[in-house]
């Protein structure tokens, strides 16, 4: 099971999750969302440590974070 | 697995029109969070400005009203007097508050009423192209500002939390930030205060969160929140600027 999910047709690109992630494990996607921009996804979800820094900066509230128990 | 992290009930469904990594969204979900953990969403009633949050009506979970430029105080305190047991908050931005609202902050701030204010500055008017506002830092280029703000022409930036907190009326000021992690969890913490004194009845509350325009600042969301912090904080210091105890 993903520890983040991103609603990618929602991104905007703005890169302000990215910015904060302490494992650096966001990049944006070479793809283009219904909007136009590229979005913001994790591949390495073994390296997220579900620190939520991420949606606690994203201004669209896009991105879900789980942890493991 | 457990959920850390998601959107807040206390918001709708629907997609904010923001720009790219326009702080309002920050603020919306500040607020809508703290009316759910206190329980009061199902009595809040918000009052929308006019300016970029202008459909935050269309945003927040709960009734809301939207009033003409600058007048949601006095909106707001009509709905709180005639809904007493209501939770009534503003949402407005600089231009809104600062400028063509001013009478209307200042006199329900000095009347003390029971209502909670989020002042929204990002030291611009955003919806209408990036004019100059009453907040704008000297020097500051913006449309109706090109050569940067001039004090001998245009005057000096206003701060609304500092002159407020002189009213004898008004009982919790605080400036906030929502550059980092950290600033934004304390801005929650100030914002949920802000409600509590209202459902304690303590009177006038205002939360000035300090907030981006990258668009009409001509910069990107992360040099945007780099500016707020190096340059419009020095001349809008965080802080408690009163709280009646
Ligand atoms: C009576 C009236 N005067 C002027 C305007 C034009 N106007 C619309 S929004 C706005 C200022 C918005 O700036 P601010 O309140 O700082 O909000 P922001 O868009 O930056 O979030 C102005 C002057 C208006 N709509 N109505
Ligand atoms: S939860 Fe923390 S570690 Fe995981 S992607 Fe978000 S910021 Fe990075
Ligand atoms: S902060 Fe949100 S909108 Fe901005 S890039 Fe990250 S996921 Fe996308
Ligand atoms: S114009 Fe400025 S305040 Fe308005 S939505 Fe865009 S970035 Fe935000």
């Amino acid at each position: 099971m993903k520890k983040v999910i991103f609603k990618h047709d929602e991104c905007k690109g703005c890169g302000l999750c990215a910015a904060v992630c302490p494992k650096k494990i966001i990049f944006f996607d070479k793809s283009i969302n219904p909007n136009g921009f590229h979005p913001a996804t994790v591949d390495e979800q073994d390296k997220c440590i579900s620190c939520g820094f991420c949606a606690t900066m994203c201004p669209d509230l896009i991105i879900t974070v789980r942890k493991e128990v | 697995m457990k959920t850390v992290f998601e959107k807040t009930k206390g918001l709708t469904d629907k997609t904010f029109h923001y720009c790219p990594g326009c702080t309002h969204g920050i603020v919306h979900r500040l607020v809508a969070e703290s009316l759910v953990e206190l329980n009061v969403l199902d009595k809040a009633i918000g009052v929308a400005p006019v300016g970029c949050s202008v459909f935050a009506y269309e945003y927040f979970n709960c009734d809301m009203q939207q009033a003409s430029h600058g007048r949601a105080p006095a909106v707001a305190t009509g709905i709180k007097r005639v809904l007493p047991d209501s939770i009534v908050f503003t949402y407005q931005g600089d231009g809104d508050l600062a400028s063509i609202g001013s009478a209307e902050i200042m006199h329900a701030a000095a009347r003390g009423e029971n209502i909670t204010v989020i002042y929204v500055n990002n030291a611009i008017f955003g919806m209408t192209g990036g004019q100059m506002a009453p907040t704008t830092l000297i020097g500051q280029v913006t449309t109706t500002s090109p050569n940067g703000r001039d004090p001998l022409t245009d005057g000096y930036p206003i701060n609304m939390s500092e002159m407020l907190a002189q009213l004898i009326g008004s009982t919790y000021i605080e400036r906030v930030s929502i550059t980092n992690v950290k600033n934004v969890k304390h801005a929650k913490k100030a914002i949920k205060k802000a409600f509590e004194n209202q459902i304690n009845n303590k009177g006038f509350s205002m939360i000035e969160i300090l907030s981006t325009c990258p668009t009409n600042w001509g910069m990107t969301p992360l040099d945007s929140l780099k500016w707020l912090d190096e340059k419009m904080q020095s001349v809008f210091p965080l802080g408690v600027f009163k709280e009646v105890k």
